[in-house]
């Protein structure tokens, strides 16, 4: 019985430490938070640890969210140590189907799926879909946009430039 | 710089990172030379993130290098105190921009070696460098793909295009035997399973290479350059870039923002 008391003492705190990780949003995209990124790799009890990685290498944003995490958790009273770690190297295959939605809610295009294929990489397998109208019919206009982690688009039938996330 | 490390693997160890961190930190610096000035919004939003990419990894490799020599020496304090003859960069990487043609040559030369170098490096028995190179090799496949396109697109393009392109292309191509040249420090890194043979992967530059060349209708130069950046021996436009680079930390030592 003991044992079980402490078990759940401890999926409590890691439960509490996931709730406040989850009100950490990506300073680019504040709409999404780092778990809907698949920022978040593992939240460890003993040794109390969070452990986050980054999208892009340069990407100014990795430790500006390693910030925001210590101070989210400092906030909750929770002790936790902030590790980054490069392996496994992020993909976009980690955002998670509710990161994937809010993304086209805000009127970007999520990545295709299944970014170990080369093709898939450089969305030659299907257009990326309007993330206005929904048509099919758009073009790429540059792989490079205004952050690394995205590419400028632009629809064919409703004429609107839209963004999309990179395949990596 | 005096050598403190008496290890040799150790020592070989430290060079060989700083050989990745500032080939990758002098190609970064030069990219962002081209922030506001590129021939359109696109192409210039595209030079500083491949720059970015390239950051990244400098910090990475830089990082690591610091810890190895056990100095004390941070990332900024390799990168902003060095002098010159201190950085191991390949000497292709510190060779002006030039025209937007010559960028995109020196990157095309450059993405399609140093993508095969992570490659191998994914394999690479030091943990560290397999993880950098593991994270950075996603980000080269854009690179190659980047700069092949306007490559082929100059290339194959007006009379005007080409001739630059070509032009270009033969300025920086005399720096790359420099890629696939082995020394001390390559074959002990290669011995440990830490490094990568470079003499293995010319085959393969040379096919992706000269299949971009035969699209883009360019001729394939031949001349050889001298060239020792990797062992602190570079060009003089060296020594420009890091007057600009490192101004701030020479002018105020120490500061921050």
């Amino acid at each position: 019985m003991p044992t079980v008391a402490r078990l759940d003492q401890a999926s409590l705190n890691l439960a509490r430490v996931w709730r406040a990780l989850a009100e950490v949003g990506d300073p680019e995209l504040p709409f999404l938070s780092i778990i809907d990124l698949g920022i978040v790799r593992d939240v460890l009890d003993d040794p109390p640890l969070v452990v986050i990685t980054p999208t892009y290498s340069g990407c100014p944003a990795t430790e500006v969210i390693g910030l925001a995490v210590a101070n989210k958790l400092t906030e909750r009273g929770l002790d936790l140590r902030v590790e980054t770690r490069l392996s496994p190297a992020w993909t976009t295959d980690w955002i998670t189907p509710e990161g994937r939605a809010k993304l086209l809610e805000h009127g970007i295009a999520p990545p295709p799926k299944a970014s170990a294929s080369k093709r898939a990489l450089f969305s030659e397998a299907a257009p990326v879909p309007c993330p206005q109208c929904g048509s099919a019919k758009t073009e790429l206009v540059s792989a490079f946009g205004a952050t690394a982690c995205k590419a400028m688009h632009r629809c064919l039938s409703c004429f609107e430039p839209f963004e999309a996330f990179k395949c990596l | 710089m005096r050598w403190i490390i008496s290890n040799d693997r150790q020592f070989a160890l430290f060079q060989y990172t700083l050989r990745l961190g500032d080939t990758c930190l002098i190609l970064a610096q030069r990219l962002g030379e081209w922030s506001g000035h590129a021939p359109v919004l696109e192409e210039d939003l595209a030079l500083g993130n491949l720059g970015l990419d390239l950051m990244g990894q400098a910090r990475s490799f830089l990082t690591y290098a610091g810890e190895i020599e056990g100095q004390g020496r941070s990332e900024d304090d390799l990168a902003f105190l060095r002098d010159a003859h201190d950085f191991r960069n390949v000497t292709l990487a510190e060779y002006p921009n030039g025209d937007f043609g010559q960028t995109m040559a020196r990157h095309l030369l450059f993405a399609g070696w140093y993508e095969l170098v992570l490659e191998g490096l994914t394999r690479s028995a030091d943990p560290r460098i397999a993880a950098v190179a593991e994270k950075g090799i996603k980000e080269l496949a854009y690179h190659w793909r980047h700069s092949a396109e306007w490559v082929i697109r100059l290339g194959d393009g007006t009379e005007d295009s080409h001739a630059r392109m070509q032009a270009g292309l033969d300025k920086v191509w005399g720096l790359t035997p420099e890629f696939f040249a082995m020394d001390a420090i390559d074959e002990a890194m290669v011995q440990v399973g830490f490094g990568v043979d470079l003499v293995a992967l010319r085959p393969a530059w040379d096919a992706r290479i000269n299949g971009v060349l035969a699209q883009a209708t360019l001729s394939r130069p031949t001349s050889i350059t001298q060239s020792g950046g990797k062992r602190g021996v570079h060009s003089e436009h060296l020594g420009h870039l890091l007057a600009e680079m490192q101004f701030m930390q020479r002018a105020y030592p120490g500061m921050e923002w």
